[in-house]
C-alpha cells in the first residue's frame, strides 16, 4: 500500500515497459486512465495513515496532491503527440514523469524534513534525466547538465541546513521543531540551518538571486519538460516551501520575513524587467515564471493568516495558463522549427483558433479579469495587504504592470505581424488541452467559489 | 430582470455577430443594436413608473472575498445607459458602406464594448465593477490594435498599459477599502456607510483619483489620449470619446466623491486646478493644430476637463451640469468623428489647411456638420449650451477665478472649431475636395438623428436634469456628511 501511494511511478514503470510498442498512443492512454484513477483512490488510502509520521495527510496535501495529478494528467495528454517521433523514449519518459508525479505528492504531506528531502530529490533527479532527455541536441546535454550541476549543489546546501536544525532542535519532525522554536532560547546553529533550507528552496523555485538557471534549462530542455518544470513541479516546491514554513519554521518568522521580503521584491521586478528584453518565448517563460514566484514568496510571506488557499488558487490559475500556452506553443514550434516569440507572428490569420488560446493564457498571465489570473493576483495580494506588506504590495502592483508589456509582445505578434507560409495545425488532443485549460481558467475566475473552501 | 436583459443583451448579441458571418455582421450588429436601444426604452417607462426598486438585483457570487452581483440602477446610470445604447447603433451605422476586413469580429467587439461599458455603469459592488472597467478595456483594445492604422500597435500599447496601471492602483484602492470597511464588503452600501479615517482617505485618493484621470484623461495623464483617438478606427475613437471616457467622469461622481469625501475634501483644489490647467492647455494646443483627428482630440479634452471640474466644484450645479454635459459631449464628439470620417474618407486627407469649399460640393453634409460644431462650441439652444453654463455656474460657486479661466473653454473653442470649420469647408473649392459626394443614406440617418439629438436637447433639457437631480442630490448629500 504505501509503495502504491509513495511512488506510484514504481509501480507504473513495469506496465509502461509493457506498452513500450510502436503505438504511441496507447501506453499514454493507458497512463491517463491510470493517473486518473490514482486521483480517485489516493487521498482515501493515504487519508487515514500516520505513516510513522514521516508524512502527515492533511486538507493543503489533499488539495495540492488534487492540482499535481491533474496537472500531471495535462501533461500526459500533451506527451503522446510530442513523443510522436521517438517511440523508443515514451516509456521512459512516461515513467520518469510519473516520479516527479510522485516526488510532488511527497512534498505536499511531508512531516518530517528527511521526507522533504527525499521528496526534493525524487524530483530534482527526474528532472535532470528529463532535461537532458535529448541525448543528441547538445542544447538539451547543456540543459540537464547544468541543472544537475547548480542543483545537486542546493539539494547539498538543503541538506547541511536540515543538519545544524537536527543538530539544534533534535528532531526532523514539523511540530518538535516548531516547539523548539516556540520554547525560546533559539541557537545560532539553528537560525543558520534555517537560513540555508531557505536558500536551497528559494534557488528550487527560482527565486532572485538564484535563479540563473531557469532561463537556460527551461530553454534547452524540451519543450514539454519545460512545461513540467513550470507548472507541476514549480508548484509543488511551494507548497513544500509554504508548508515547511508554516508547520515548522513560523516561529523564526521574523528572521526569516525580512530576508524573504527583499527576495521577493527583488524576483517580481528583476523577472519582470529582464523578460522584457527575451526574444525566445521559453526564455520568456521562464522569467515570467520567475516573476510569478515572486507573486508566490507573498503568500509565504502572508503566513499569519491561512494563505494557502491563495497560494493554491494562484498555483492552480498559473498552471492552466502556462500547459494553455504551452499547449499552443508546442505545435507551433514543431511546425515553424524555431521558438523565438516571431514564431507566432501571424498566428491570428493562420490558425484563430490557436491564437484565441494563447491570448487567453497570456492575459491570465497579466492577471486581467475575468480570467484566474487576476483573482489569483487578488488573492495574493490582499493576502500580503492584511498581513501588513503594503509597500510590497505596491511593487508587486508596478511589477505587474511592467509585466503586461511583455506577455502582449506575444500577443502582438499573434495578430498584427505578416504571417508566413508554414500551416500550423494542432492535433485534437492539443485542442482539447487548450481549450480545457482557458475555460477551467475563465470558470475559476468567474466563480471561484468551488476552489476557495478547499483548504 | 429588466437589469439583466439590459446587461447581457448585446454579449448575446456579440456572440451571435461573431457565428453569423462577415456579411450579415453589419446589418445583425445594427439590428441588435436597435433592439437594445428599445429594451432601454422600456426600461425608462419603467423606471418612471416604479423607480429604482425595479432594477434592484443581488446575488452572493464570491464567497471570499464577499463580493457579490449586486446591479442596480438610479437617475445617474440610468442615463448613462441611455447614452450608451443611443451612441452604440450610430457607431455600427456610421460604419455601414465602408470596407472593414473581419468585420463580424470587429461589431462582434463593438457589441462586447457595449456590454462592458453598461456593467460598469450599473455594478455597484467595488470588484464587480472593476471587472467591468478592466473588461472595457479588452475589446477597445483590439479594436484600436486591429483595425487602426500606421502606428497602431505601439500606440495602443501604450495606451493599454497607461491605463490598466491606472486600474491596478485603483484596484489596490478598492482592496485597502475592503480591509478598512468593518463589514469586509465591496458593497457600495457598506463602502459609502463605513467612514475611513482622513489620514487614508488622503492618499487612497490618488489611487482613485489616478485611474479615473488617465481614464478621463485629465491632464497631465492625457499622453494617450491623441494618439490613440488618432490611430484608431473611426468607431473605435467613436467608442472611446463618446461613450468610454464618460467611464471616468461617472466613475467620479459614482465612486470617489461618496466614498472618500474627506479625501476629496483635501485634494480637490488640486485636481480642481489640474483640470483648469487642462482646459486652457488643451484649448491652445487644439488651436495649434492641422490634423483634424487631433484638433477634436484636443476640443474633446478640453471638454472633458471642465466637466471633472465641475464634478470637484463639489455643488449640485457642477453635478447636473456634468452630467447633461457628458451626454451632449458623448452626442457631438462622435458626430464630429463622424463628419471627420467623411471627410478623410471622401478626400483621404485630414489636414485642416489643405482642405477647403467642401460646401460648394456637398450643402447636406455642410449644413448638419455646422449644427454639430455650433453644439460643440455651446451656442445657446445647443445641448453643449446648457451643459457648459451649468458647469461654469458650479465652478464659479466654487471660486470665482477658476470659473474665469474654465470659461475660456468657450472662448478658445470657438476659435478652433470655427476656424476649423471655416478652413476646412468653407472658400473655393481645394484639389482634394474634388469629387467630393454629398451624404449617403445611412451617413444621412446617422448623423440627422445626432443634429435632432443637439437641438432637442438644448431647447429642452428638463427630463435629463430632472432624471439626474435625485440621485446626484444623495450622492452630494452623503458627501458632505
Amino acid at each position: 500500500m504505501l509503495s502504491r501511494t509513495v511512488l506510484p511511478g514504481g509501480g507504473n514503470l513495469k506496465s509502461a515497459k509493457d506498452f513500450s510498442s510502436r503505438d504511441h498512443r496507447r501506453p499514454c492512454g493507458y497512463l491517463f486512465v491510470n493517473v486518473l484513477e490514482w486521483a480517485q483512490t489516493a487521498p482515501i488510502i493515504i487519508g487515514g495513515m500516520d505513516m510513522s509520521r514521516m508524512m502527515r495527510v492533511d486538507h493543503f496535501s489533499i488539495a495540492f496532491s488534487g492540482l499535481s495529478i491533474f496537472t500531471a494528467a495535462l501533461i500526459f495528454a500533451l506527451s503522446s503527440d510530442f513523443y510522436k517521433d521517438e517511440p523508443h523514449h515514451l516509456s521512459d519518459y512516461l515513467a520518469i514523469l510519473l516520479f516527479v508525479l510522485s516526488g510532488t505528492l511527497v512534498l505536499f504531506s511531508f512531516w518530517n524534513l528527511v521526507m522533504l528531502f527525499l521528496g526534493i530529490e525524487i524530483v530534482s533527479i527526474s528532472l535532470y534525466i528529463m532535461a537532458g532527455s535529448r541525448r543528441f541536441d547538445i542544447r538539451s546535454n547543456e540543459a540537464g547538465f547544468k541543472y544537475f550541476l547548480m542543483g545537486s549543489f542546493a539539494s547539498g546546501v538543503l541538506l547541511f541546513g536540515i543538519a545544524l536544525i537536527y543538530g539544534a532542535s533534535g528532531s526532523f519532525e514539523l511540530d518538535k521543531i516548531a516547539a523548539y522554536v516556540s520554547a525560546g532560547a533559539v541557537s545560532p546553529m539553528f537560525l543558520i540551518g534555517t537560513m540555508l533550507m531557505t536558500m536551497a528552496l528559494l534557488f528550487k523555485v527560482a527565486a532572485v538571486p538564484f535563479h540563473f538557471w531557469s532561463p537556460d534549462v527551461y530553454e534547452g530542455s524540451p519543450s514539454l519538460v519545460t512545461a513540467t518544470m513550470a507548472t507541476l513541479v514549480k508548484v509543488a516546491f511551494f507548497a513544500a516551501f509554504y508548508r515547511l514554513m508554516v508547520n515548522g519554521l513560523i516561529g523564526v518568522h521574523d528572521y526569516t520575513g525580512d530576508i524573504l521580503m527583499i527576495v521577493a521584491a527583488a524576483t517580481m521586478i528583476i523577472g519582470n524587467l529582464v523578460a522584457l528584453t527575451q526574444d525566445n518565448f521559453k526564455r520568456l517563460l521562464a522569467y515570467s515564471g520567475i516573476s510569478h514566484a515572486g507573486y508566490m514568496l507573498l503568500a509565504i510571506l502572508s503566513l499569519q493568516t491561512n494563505s494557502s488557499s491563495a497560494l493554491l488558487f494562484y498555483g492552480t490559475a498559473y498552471v492552466l495558463a502556462t500547459i494553455g500556452a504551452f499547449a499552443v506553443a508546442i505545435p507551433v514550434f514543431s511546425g515553424m522549427k524555431y521558438e523565438s516569440i516571431s514564431a507566432f507572428n501571424g498566428l491570428g490569420k493562420k490558425n484563430p483558433v490557436m491564437a484565441a488560446m494563447l491570448t487567453m493564457s497570456m492575459l491570465s498571465l497579466a492577471g486581467i479579469p475575468p480570467l484566474a489570473g487576476f483573482l489569483g493576483k487578488y488573492y495574493i495580494f490582499s493576502e500580503a495587504i492584511k498581513n501588513g506588506y503594503i509597500w510590497l504590495t505596491v511593487v508587486a502592483v508596478v511589477a505587474s504592470i511592467i509585466g503586461v508589456y511583455y506577455y502582449f509582445k506575444v500577443i502582438l505578434a499573434m495578430y498584427t505581424k505578416d504571417a508566413d507560409e508554414v500551416a500550423v495545425k494542432a492535433t485534437p488532443l492539443y485542442l482539447v488541452v487548450m481549450i480545457l485549460c482557458v475555460v477551467l481558467s475563465l470558470v475559476l475566475g468567474i466563480y471561484p467559489g468551488v476552489f476557495t473552501q478547499l483548504i | 430582470m429588466i437589469t439583466l436583459l439590459l446587461l447581457f443583451f448585446p454579449l448575446a448579441a456579440a456572440l451571435f455577430v461573431f457565428l453569423a458571418g462577415h456579411k450579415m455582421a453589419a446589418k445583425l450588429a445594427l439590428g441588435f443594436a436597435v433592439i437594445e436601444l428599445a429594451i432601454s426604452g422600456y426600461a425608462v417607462s419603467k423606471f418612471l413608473k416604479e423607480g429604482s426598486d425595479a432594477f434592484f438585483v443581488f446575488k452572493p457570487w464570491i464567497e471570499y472575498p464577499k463580493v457579490s452581483f449586486h446591479l442596480a440602477v438610479d437617475g445617474l446610470s440610468l442615463l448613462m445607459i441611455l447614452l450608451t445604447n443611443f451612441l452604440t447603433p450610430i457607431i455600427v451605422l456610421s460604419a455601414f458602406n465602408r470596407i472593414i476586413p473581419r468585420a463580424k469580429s470587429y461589431f462582434a467587439l463593438i457589441l462586447m464594448m457595449q456590454f462592458a461599458l453598461l456593467g460598469v455603469f450599473m455594478a455597484m459592488d467595488g470588484l464587480l465593477y472593476y471587472i467591468f472597467w478592466e473588461l472595457a478595456l479588452i475589446p477597445i483594445y483590439f479594436i484600436a490594435l486591429q483595425w487602426g492604422g500606421e502606428n497602431r500597435v505601439a500606440i495602443t500599447l501604450k495606451f493599454f498599459i497607461y491605463t490598466l496601471a491606472g486600474s491596478l492602483l485603483m484596484l489596490f484602492g478598492f482592496i485597502m477599502l475592503y480591509w478598512y470597511n468593518p463589514a469586509h464588503t465591496f458593497d457600495i452600501r457598506e463602502l459609502y456607510a463605513s467612514a475611513v479615517s482622513a489620514k487614508n482617505q488622503s492618499w487612497l485618493f490618488w489611487m482613485f483619483f489616478l485611474a479615473f484621470a488617465i481614464k478621463i484623461p485629465i491632464v497631465p495623464f492625457h499622453t494617450w489620449q491623441a494618439d490613440t483617438y488618432r490611430e484608431s478606427p473611426t468607431q473605435g475613437t467613436m467608442l472611446l470619446s463618446g461613450i468610454m471616457l464618460k467611464m471616468g467622469t461617472y466613475s467620479l461622481i459614482r465612486w470617489l466623491l461618496p466614498v472618500l469625501p474627506l479625501g476629496v475634501a483635501q485634494w480637490g483644489p488640486l485636481a480642481i486646478a489640474l483640470c483648469v490647467i487642462g482646459i486652457v492647455y488643451a484649448s491652445i494646443i487644439a488651436i495649434k493644430q492641422k490634423n483634424l483627428k487631433n484638433l477634436l482630440a484636443y476640443s474633446s479634452l478640453a471638454h472633458v476637463g471642465l466637466i471633472s471640474a465641475g464634478i470637484f466644484a463639489f455643488n449640485i450645479q457642477g453635478l447636473q451640469g456634468s452630467v447633461v454635459q457628458m451626454i451632449a459631449h458623448g452626442i457631438n464628439v462622435v458626430g464630429l468623428f463622424f463628419c471627420a470620417d467623411i471627410i478623410f474618407n471622401r478626400t483621404g486627407s485630414q489636414d485642416v489647411y489643405g482642405l477647403g469649399g467642401i460646401r460648394n460640393k456637398a450643402p447636406q453634409f455642410t449644413t448638419v456638420f455646422m449644427v454639430i460644431v455650433l453644439g460643440s462650441v455651446a451656442l445657446p439652444l445647443t445641448n453643449g449650451f446648457i451643459g457648459e453654463f451649468l458647469l461654469l455656474y458650479g465652478v464659479y460657486e466654487y471660486n470665482t477665478w477658476l470659473s474665469v479661466f474654465a470659461g475660456l473653454t468657450i472662448i478658445l473653442g470657438a476659435v478652433y472649431m470655427l476656424r476649423m470649420f471655416k478652413k476646412v469647408m468653407l472658400g473655393p473649392t481645394s484639389l482634394p475636395a474634388e469629387g467630393f459626394t454629398d451624404l449617403q443614406w445611412n451617413e444621412m440617418l446617422a448623423l440627422g438623428i445626432i443634429v435632432v439629438l443637439v437641438i432637442v436637447m438644448g431647447v429642452y433639457p428638463k427630463p435629463i436634469l430632472q432624471l439626474a437631480e435625485p440621485a446626484l442630490q444623495l450622492i452630494l448629500n452623503k458627501s458632505i456628511n
